[in-house]
């Protein structure tokens, strides 16, 4: 077997180094976690040197450093944020007692299925992205691609430290089970709908990164609340980390629609539903972006499951998994006798129904995500107001083309009518992208490895990563 | 509220830019930053400048600083769609504030003024602690690493930085303020390259070390204000600092780049960083190091020891020894031209990146040997300015 120099090609801050049992499961963990990377990460480009920041530390220092480095040979690292000794379990039934750090016997089981389900979409997102190199509309996207792809294989990495170092013989197998499902298999699928769905273009993968990975950051913010220390510590570092990803998909969205407005611009193009004429530029007309956005919303809010859900409540109660910005809010954090305001589904009317909060958490870090994504797509409006066309992008309503929970299946449109079951398939069909639409913007999947140049339906980044200038190197394609 | 008859640097967030993620107010150690439904912003009166939010914000947008006479309110920022215009003429104030390390710096650049950064180079940090509110460091180590008995007393200085964040590159150097005579009119600021790599002297634990030589004569007989004062330091002394200084002088981050560096004594510090930070991240190149040492005898020569340690597959070291009883006397210059081919064959390559720094004197001699060795060297020596390629510091 190979060894590995823990301490340099691992950078940790967990001691690994001194950890015969971890190091032990690692080393027999890692060569099949290159063996993944190698066979679903990125495809090509493994010899490229791609511009990537790579966390040594959780210092200050040690947070970003950027250099050259050939993917294979990144260095995935398990880091926690620094650790407060006196740190109290924040809600649930132990609120107020010092929190674990080891594993509570009697939550052994739940603590473990979240952390796999976790686990579950770091690997899966690097799998439905892994096509996306050939086409990538300049070498600074071609580089944010590849500095999420690494960094959700670090994150699985955070998971695969917590299964080991805690979970003994079941945590191993889980941390095996993870290499070994794949994004779409029939058989072996990943667990949840949404990392199952492909990202076949650029405009899919910057809606992921902006709808789903946010997802990401509140299941994480909810678990970095956790009364088990280790989990809490590491799912805060990896907020940091997957605060650029959403940033790939803020910008990304907001980049196209600088290229769209402005072609429009100067071509003297003042209506939006001017379809034809408009991609006849060259860039992506905005209700094409709408329509990609009401796909990925949507799946996106499958993924924090039923309103009501019993897993969610004794999670909480247990004090494994808060709500999002826990330590933020002023209540008992028992949740005794408080209620939530929950949509439901009154026969043909869509009502809003106070219940008890407990059994809601689910809905109430669905709603919060959603008013997250809401202030992002504000911000796009901006860009299109300024440029005087007359569109706006909106969420679709909570209910509209949902596979899970309350309006799983349900005949609900973007607007929140509940229409006739008769006309739902076309109403929903055509707030979704049309296959004429995945065809066009197939069509301009077309890549762009000159330095400094980007395809003609994406703007140039205000500002690039690290300070660099838009025409950096950022990937050496044949070093 | 922060009164200021001067200039204040304050620092902002740029809205265009920021994606509203929370981290910086999730990292910052004192609750400066704050925000509503429109904006994240950064209050005037509690921001220390410390930088921990720099490194961890996704979009760059946290990296926004105006030059102002009175602080923008978070009122006002919270408002903002853009930043405020950034006008020149802020800039120029802002220059005048420090004119004395612009002045330092000018004078240990003259070899190379219009030097700019590699291009790979990481953007430096510059100006994180100013004179109105310099960083105050601890003094973990104070070691001297030449022969005890050898005439040149050199130290390394490792200063603990506690939680500000002071980001360092390798070649930048930072300005020591020691604690102010009674007589004194102005405070004296001397500069120091900085002799550990960007992760620190010890990475992970926020530190940086210098490489300090104690001047017996400052030239007018009396004993050097700042190196004293700095080699009597000892464990545990508080010291204030100021900078991060110098956006030229930088290490290229590119793995497949040469770096000559040529220097004598103390002139060794950035290259102690740039070596180091080789060791740790690069040990296997593919870049080459070749480095010209120059120094009376091995016993002045700051790091001997851990110098000869390092892997030859690392560093090729050139020792030029004048004084040394067993060896030929030799200067850098004579390194240079007996490993002459060695250097052109490294400067033809367009990866290779050449640096001076040490003594004012070596430069005239340094510059003489490459101009009989290197063909055409001065409309080289031109081009390799402008790409970034060459960079002198001299004292």
């Amino acid at each position: 077997m190979e060894l590995v120099d823990y301490d340099s090609q691992i950078p940790n801050n967990v001691e690994l180094a001194n950890d015969e049992r971890l190091k032990r499961a690692l080393e027999q963990w890692h060569p099949g976690y290159l063996n993944w990377w190698n066979q679903m990460g990125p495809s090509g480009f493994a010899d490229s040197e791609v511009y990537l920041r790579t966390a040594t530390g959780v210092d200050p220092k040690g947070w970003a450093q950027f250099q050259y480095v050939r993917m294979p040979e990144y260095r995935w690292g398990i880091f926690l944020a620094p650790g407060d000794p006196d740190r109290l379990i924040g809600f649930g039934e132990h609120a107020g007692e010092p929190v674990w750090q080891e594993v509570p016997g009697e939550y052994r089981a739940m603590l473990r299925r979240l952390l796999v389900v976790q686990g579950d979409t770091e690997p899966a997102s690097v799998e439905q992205q892994r096509y996306l190199g050939a086409t990538a509309p300049s070498l600074y996207d071609l580089r944010n691609l590849f500095q999420v792809n690494v960094e959700e294989g670090r994150h699985l990495w955070a998971m695969v430290y917590l299964l080991q170092r805690y979970f003994g013989r079941d945590g191993r197998e889980e941390a095996e089970a993870l290499l070994n499902r794949r994004s779409g298999d029939e058989d072996r699928p990943r667990m949840l709908g949404a990392f199952n769905e492909d990202t076949p273009d650029w405009l899919s993968f910057f809606m992921f990164t902006f709808f789903t990975d946010r997802d990401g950051k509140y299941q994480l913010e909810a678990l970095a609340q956790s009364g088990f220390d280790p989990l809490a510590r590491t799912t805060r570092f990896m907020l940091t980390e997957e605060a650029h990803h959403m940033f790939v998909g803020e910008s990304g969205i907001g980049r196209v629609i600088e290229a769209t407005v402005s072609a429009m611009s100067s071509a003297g193009i003042e209506d939006p539903y001017d379809t034809d004429t408009i991609r006849a530029l060259g860039v992506i007309d905005l209700p094409t972006l709408q329509r990609y956005l009401n796909f990925h919303f949507s799946v996106s809010l499958d993924l924090f499951g039923a309103e009501g859900s019993s897993n969610a409540a004794n999670a909480f109660a247990a004090g494994l998994k808060g709500r999002f910005n826990e330590h933020k809010i002023a209540d008992d954090h028992q949740l005794v006798g408080a209620t939530y305001p929950v949509l439901r589904l009154d026969g043909t009317k869509i009502i809003t129904r106070d219940e008890p909060a407990l059994t809601v958490l689910n809905a109430r870090l669905r709603d919060d995500y959603a008013n997250d994504c809401a202030n992002g797509v504000k911000r796009w409006n901006k860009a299109i107001e300024k440029s005087g066309i007359q569109f706006q992008l909106t969420l679709p309503h909570l209910g509209f083309h949902r596979r899970v929970g309350e309006f799983g299946a349900k005949p609900v449109d973007p607007a929140g009518n509940v229409v006739p079951e008769s006309t739902f398939d076309q109403v929903t069909a055509s707030h979704l992208p049309s296959a004429a639409d995945r065809a066009f913007i197939n069509s301009l999947m077309l890549p762009v490895y000159d330095r400094g140049s980007y395809a003609r339906w994406i703007a140039a980044p205000k500002v690039a990563i690290d300070n660099k200038p838009g025409d950096f190197e950022f990937v050496r394609l044949h070093a | 509220m922060i009164t200021t008859t001067g200039l204040l640097r304050q620092h902002l967030i740029d809205p265009e830019v920021c994606i509203r993620c929370n981290t910086c107010e999730e990292t910052c150690p004192i609750n400066a930053i704050t925000h509503n439904d429109d904006n994240y912003v950064v209050d005037p009166d509690i921001c220390a400048s410390c930088g921990d939010c720099l490194g961890p914000c996704p979009t760059g947008a946290i990296d926004s600083w105006r030059i102002v006479t009175t602080p923008h309110s978070i009122a006002d920022q919270l408002t903002w769609e853009l930043l405020p215009e950034d006008t020149d003429e802020n800039h120029e104030s802002a220059v005048q504030t420090d004119d004395e390390v612009q002045a330092l710096l000018e004078v240990a650049h003259q070899g190379a003024p219009r030097a700019v950064a590699p291009k790979t180079a990481s953007v430096p940090h510059l100006n994180v602690a100013t004179r109105h509110s310099p960083i105050i460091a601890t003094v973990m180590g104070n070691y001297r690493i030449t022969d005890p008995h050898s005439d040149s007393d050199v130290h390394h200085l490792v200063l603990d930085l506690g939680s500000h964040a002071f980001p360092i590159l390798e070649g930048q150097s930072v300005g020591v303020l020691p604690p102010p005579a009674p007589d004194a009119t102005r405070p004296v600021l001397r500069l120091y390259s900085v002799s550990s790599p960007r992760d620190g002297e010890r990475p992970g634990h926020n530190n940086l070390a210098l490489t300090v030589k104690r001047v017996m004569d400052d030239g007018s007989g009396a004993p050097g204000l700042v190196s004293n004062y700095l080699c009597d330091l000892v464990k545990g002394d508080q010291i204030a600092l100021v900078g991060p200084f110098g956006d030229t002088f930088l290490m290229p981050t590119d793995p497949m780049s040469n770096l000559i560096m040529i220097c004598t004594g103390t002139g060794s510090a950035p290259f102690r960083a740039m070596t180091e930070f080789h060791r740790r991240h690069l040990p296997s190149g593919p870049g080459k190091l070749l480095l010209f040492f120059g120094a009376r005898t091995r016993s002045e020569l700051p790091y001997f020891g851990p110098l000869m340690k390092l892997d030859r597959a690392l560093i090729d070291i050139e020792l030029c020894l004048s004084r040394e009883h067993d060896v030929p006397v030799r200067h850098v210059q004579d390194g240079l031209r007996d490993r002459a081919a060695d250097v052109l064959e490294l400067i033809e390559q367009d990866a290779t990146h050449i640096y001076l720094c040490g003594v004012k004197g070596m430069e005239s001699s340094v510059r003489g040997v490459l101009t009989e060795s290197i063909p055409d060297w001065p409309t080289r020596e031109a081009q390799l300015l402008r790409e970034g390629r060459l960079h002198i510091e001299t004292y």
